[in-house]
């Protein structure tokens, strides 16, 4: 089992000290990540302890997947790095970005929720329009943008249609084509495509894939399924409940582009049974 | 037009079926003529036996009159009921008016400062709850029996007003709670929340709230004429007053008839608004195939 594990790249962390990811410089020095969580402690009003003691590290342009059971604190990671809500200890810091005089750093991050979370009474394009309309840019002057984000969705002529005129997965795409407008250097999602039936789910990753490698944008993505993990990311954090904590970081190092047949290769059911190995290890390990 | 039509066959594949919106429909169906003839066809019926019986029975004019002396009356003081029904209309419109400025204004406050609603929402309730007709005397010492129009106002107001702080609080408060994160997470002020966000998702509470204040601003309008009936002022329950001592049954009927037909106006006027502002998009306005 152990060979197995060390196959995939799987390590057991240690919590204090921050998993690496990312490129290396030529001297060996490894170059500054783009977000930093350190010691994140989140304790809930109620007591509940969300997340213990929480370090990572990630990379400009990388792919990594919180993987969890439900209640390990996988979507609070996500909300906390998008600045939603506070810290009960620790700290995240974001080396790559500009701070403000308050120290809040230009996150420049987007968004997609497991609901699409769209507005009902706005059209397509408004809903898309949304983050720019709130910076205080011009419908006219950003129509080309907003239209640039809906063809990279393929939802091109969809702009005057309301989303309950949209299936789920379409109504998906415009979540994404709105976290997108704004051309972010992050990407969190969480849990994104979990409602959605077997076969959209596939299309969708393969084109969140594409639109991954044509971009330059760091995706941080929040799941429970192990295939769909092992398919995306290039990194998989693990994650055990009670309290929420980091147990695991894998690496899968299978190259891109990756489609439909990565689903079929002995290496894709290889990681697939090491993460799942690790992910029980998470259930059965106490804290 | 639905999305359909333009589908490009990238997404094509993805499409299940899109939901129908209510459009007009291109001809009457059989349930639409059920709908507006069976309750015309059972008024005609219940108009004739009405007249049969009185005529029948020998029932006096004083006590029931005949629906066909009720037209007759209708006809004779139309032009003085309507002048009457337009002075009750004025405070009706009105009170509604500042209701609906007023419920609105109230509920953003409450929603932005939990201290605000906290202190003043209980006495809301008890401005609801207390009865106008026991409130009527007091306004109208407090406003004078020469400015009875200011009382009336204030009365209606009362019972207009509830339904529009409490609905829109409501809606204020529905708004999605991952929108709202979404727009602060793009640092959104709160006003860009409460205009893009609280207000368009308040906007079906509020209609439904506006529907009951409609006919509550009506009401409690005639309810106040009731109750300061003064005799030098000329609303349609004064008439409706006048004709009751002067046993001039027919009258009141004829005046009870405009009253109906004004309080059904404004609900078909409210209710039209409500399709209007929501038939694009509003889980309400969908017509489903099952």
């Amino acid at each position: 089992m152990v060979s197995a594990a060390a196959t995939a790249g799987l390590a057991a962390v240690n919590p204090s000290e921050p998993a690496l990811d990312g490129a290396v410089l030529t001297d060996n020095r490894p170059v500054r990540p783009l977000i930093r969580l350190q010691g994140v402690h989140k304790v809930y009003s109620n007591g509940t302890v969300a997340l213990r003691d929480v370090g990572l590290e990630i990379g400009q342009h990388a792919f990594v997947s919180l993987l969890g059971p439900s209640g390990c604190g996988k979507s609070t990671v996500l909300r906390l790095i998008a600045g939603l809500g506070d810290l009960s200890a620790g700290r995240i810091d974001w080396p790559l970005s500009r701070v403000d005089a308050g120290g809040v750093p230009d996150r420049d991050l987007g968004f997609v929720f497991q609901e699409p979370t769209l507005m009902p009474w706005a059209t397509v394009f408004d809903n898309v329009f949304l983050p720019l309309r709130l910076a205080g840019k011009s419908r006219r002057a950003m129509r080309d943008q907003v239209e640039e984000a809906l063809a990279m969705v393929h939802l091109e002529g969809f702009a005057n249609a309301y989303p309950r005129e949209l299936s789920g997965g379409m109504k998906m795409r415009v979540s994404i084509a709105r976290a997108l407008v704004t051309r972010p250097k992050v990407l969190l999602m969480d849990e994104p495509f979990a409602a959605l039936d077997e076969i959209t789910r596939f299309k969708l990753n393969n084109d969140l894939l594409k639109l991954w490698q044509d971009n330059s944008f760091t995706v941080i993505f929040v799941t429970h399924s192990v295939y769909e993990s092992v398919y995306l990311s290039q990194r998989i954090v693990v994650m055990a409940a009670r309290p929420g904590r980091v147990i695991a970081d894998a690496r899968i190092d299978a190259p891109y582009p990756r489609d439909d047949s990565f689903r079929t290769t002995d290496a894709y059911n290889r990681y697939c049974r090491d993460v799942s190995e690790s992910l029980h290890r998470a259930m059965e390990t106490p804290a | 037009m639905t999305g359909t039509d333009t589908a490009p066959a990238a997404a094509a594949d993805d499409l299940d079926q899109p939901p129908v919106f209510a459009a007009a429909p291109k001809h009457w169906t059989e349930a639409a003529w059920a709908r507006i003839g069976v309750p015309i066809l059972i008024g005609i019926l219940f108009i004739c036996l009405w007249e049969l019986l009185v005529y029948a029975l020998g029932i006096r004019r004083f006590v029931l009159p005949r629906p066909s002396m009720i037209a007759v009356a209708l006809v004779e003081h139309f032009g003085s009921l309507m002048a009457s029904l337009w002075y009750t209309l004025k405070v009706t419109f009105m009170a509604f008016g500042l209701a609906l400025i007023g419920g609105v204004a109230l509920a953003i406050l409450f929603v932005q400062s939990r201290v605000l609603e906290l202190a003043l929402f209980p006495y809301a309730v008890i401005l609801q709850v207390t009865p106008v007709v026991a409130i009527a005397p007091i306004v109208l010492i407090w406003t004078g029996l020469d400015n009875v129009y200011l009382a009336l106002l204030i009365l209606a107001w009362i019972v207009a007003f509830f339904p529009i702080l409490s609905n829109m609080v409501l809606g204020l408060r529905s708004a999605d709670h991952n929108l709202i994160n979404l727009l602060q997470l793009y640092g959104a002020s709160r006003w860009q929340i409460l205009r893009r966000l609280q207000l368009p998702s308040a906007l079906p509470y509020l209609l439904g709230g506006m529907k009951i204040s409609g006919g509550l601003a009506l009401i409690g309008a005639v309810v106040a004429e009731f109750v300061s009936f003064s005799g030098g002022e000329s609303g349609i329950a004064w008439r409706i007053i006048e004709s009751g001592n002067r046993l001039e049954t027919e009258r009141m009927f004829a005046a009870l008839i405009l009253l109906s037909a004004a309080g059904v106006t404004i609900f078909m006027v409210l209710h039209g608004l409500q399709h209007l502002a929501l038939r694009k998009w509003h889980e309400s306005a969908l017509k489903r195939e099952n």
